[in-house]
C-alpha cells in the first residue's frame, strides 16, 4: 500500500483539533507553549465546552493565546490573571474559567494575585508554564531561575547571596488549604505530554465540580532564552530542571 | 500477524523546523528536509515512509499542531 493510499480520511488516527484555529502561532521553533495549547485545546474539544470556556491570557510571550484557541479570552494586566479569572467565575459560574501564566508572571508580579486567589479556593485552574526565565523580554532572571543559571541578567549564573533562592510556588501553593490539586508535568516526551493532558483534564472537571484552585505547573523550556536548539533544551530541562521542580501531584484531594 | 501502516501530513508552512519530531519518532522514519518552506524553515517530513506505524508520536510532541497522522491495518 502506498503512502497516498494510506492518507485518506477513513484511515486518521491524529489530527489538529477544531478548538485550535489555523493561524501560525508566534512562538519560537520548539517552544513548549504550542503543546500547552494543543493540549488544552483537546481538552475543551473532548469536555465538548467551546462554547463555556473562558481563558485569561498573561503578560509575556503567552499573551496571544487569544489568537490560537476559538473560545472566549480576557487579557488580564501582568500577573492579575487569577483576580480577574475570579471576577469571571463568580459573575458565570457554569464557565470553565482559566488562567495561562508564565513564571514571571505568576511568581513574580503576579504572586500576591495568586496565593491569594488559591487561598480563596477560587473554582479556577491555574495553568503555570515554568521555563526559569523572562522569555519574552529577552531571557532575565525569573524568581524561578536555578541557582547558578545564566540569564541576561545574571550573566555569570544566579548568586544566592545576591538574587536569593528559586521559589518553588507550587509547593507553597500545595500548602493552602483553598487548593484541591497541585501537580507538576511537561510536554517533552510522548509519555509526558499523555500525562500533562490527564492532569488538565482533571484540573478542569475540579474547577466545574467547585473542588476549589487547581494548579498544573508545566515545567517548559525557553530555547532562544537558554541558547540552546529545541532538542538541547529538553534534555537540559530533564538534567537540571527536573531535580529542582520534580514532577508528579504535589496535592490530589 | 497483522502489519501496521502509517503515514503521516505535515503543514509544510505552519511547520519551523524545530526537529522535535524527528527525535520522538520511534522507527526514525522523520528527518528535516532539504528545502525551506515560504518562513526559511527546513521543514520535517518523512525520509523513510516504509517504516512509518502511525504512532503518532511525532503529531503528540509537535510544538506547532502541523502533524495529521494516518494508519491502517493490512
Amino acid at each position: 500500500m502506498t503512502t497516498n493510499e494510506i492518507i485518506d480520511p477513513a484511515n486518521l488516527v491524529y489530527t489538529k483539533t477544531k478548538v485550535m484555529n489555523d493561524t501560525p502561532m508566534h512562538y519560537c521553533p520548539g517552544c513548549s507553549h504550542g503543546v500547552v495549547h494543543k493540549l488544552i485545546a483537546e481538552v475543551i474539544e473532548e469536555m465538548d465546552f467551546q462554547e463555556k470556556t473562558i481563558g485569561i491570557a498573561p503578560v509575556g510571550c503567552a499573551v496571544f493565546a487569544y489568537k490560537y484557541l476559538d473560545i472566549d479570552w480576557q487579557q488580564a494586566a501582568h500577573g492579575r490573571a487569577p483576580a480577574l479569572a475570579t471576577a469571571i467565575k463568580r459573575l458565570l459560574p457554569d464557565r470553565l474559567v482559566f488562567t495561562y501564566q508564565g513564571d514571571g508572571d505568576l511568581a513574580a508580579i503576579g504572586t500576591a494575585e495568586t496565593i491569594h486567589a488559591a487561598n480563596r479556593g477560587e473554582n479556577i485552574t491555574i495553568i503555570f508554564i515554568n521555563n526559569g526565565i523572562y522569555g519574552m523580554t529577552g531571557g532575565q532572571m525569573a524568581p524561578t531561575t536555578l541557582e547558578g543559571m545564566k540569564s541576561a541578567t545574571t550573566p555569570n549564573g544566579r548568586n544566592i547571596a545576591l538574587n536569593g533562592y528559586p521559589l518553588n510556588i507550587t509547593k507553597l501553593l500545595a500548602e493552602l488549604p483553598g487548593t484541591c490539586y497541585v501537580t507538576r508535568h511537561s510536554v517533552h516526551t510522548v509519555a509526558n505530554v499523555r500525562k500533562a493532558k490527564k492532569a488538565i483534564r482533571k484540573a478542569f472537571e475540579n474547577s466545574m465540580e467547585g473542588k476549589g484552585t487547581s494548579v498544573v505547573e508545566i515545567v517548559s523550556t525557553c530555547n532562544s532564552g537558554w541558547k540552546l536548539s529545541p532538542v538541547a533544551s529538553n534534555d537540559w530541562m530533564v538534567e537540571n530542571m527536573f531535580p529542582a521542580y520534580p514532577l508528579g501531584d504535589l496535592k490530589n484531594e | 500477524m497483522a502489519k501496521i501502516k502509517g503515514a503521516i501530513v505535515v503543514n509544510v508552512e505552519r511547520c519551523k523546523g524545530c526537529n522535535l519530531c524527528v527525535v520522538a519518532c520511534p522507527s526514525k522514519v522523520l528527518s528535516l528536509s532539504k528545502e525551506a518552506n515560504d518562513k526559511g524553515y527546513n521543514f520535517s517530513h518523512m525520509s523513510d515512509p516504509d517504516s512509518c506505524v502511525g504512532c503518532a508520536a511525532c503529531a503528540y510532541v509537535c510544538p506547532d499542531a502541523c502533524i495529521t497522522v494516518y494508519k491502517v491495518k493490512l
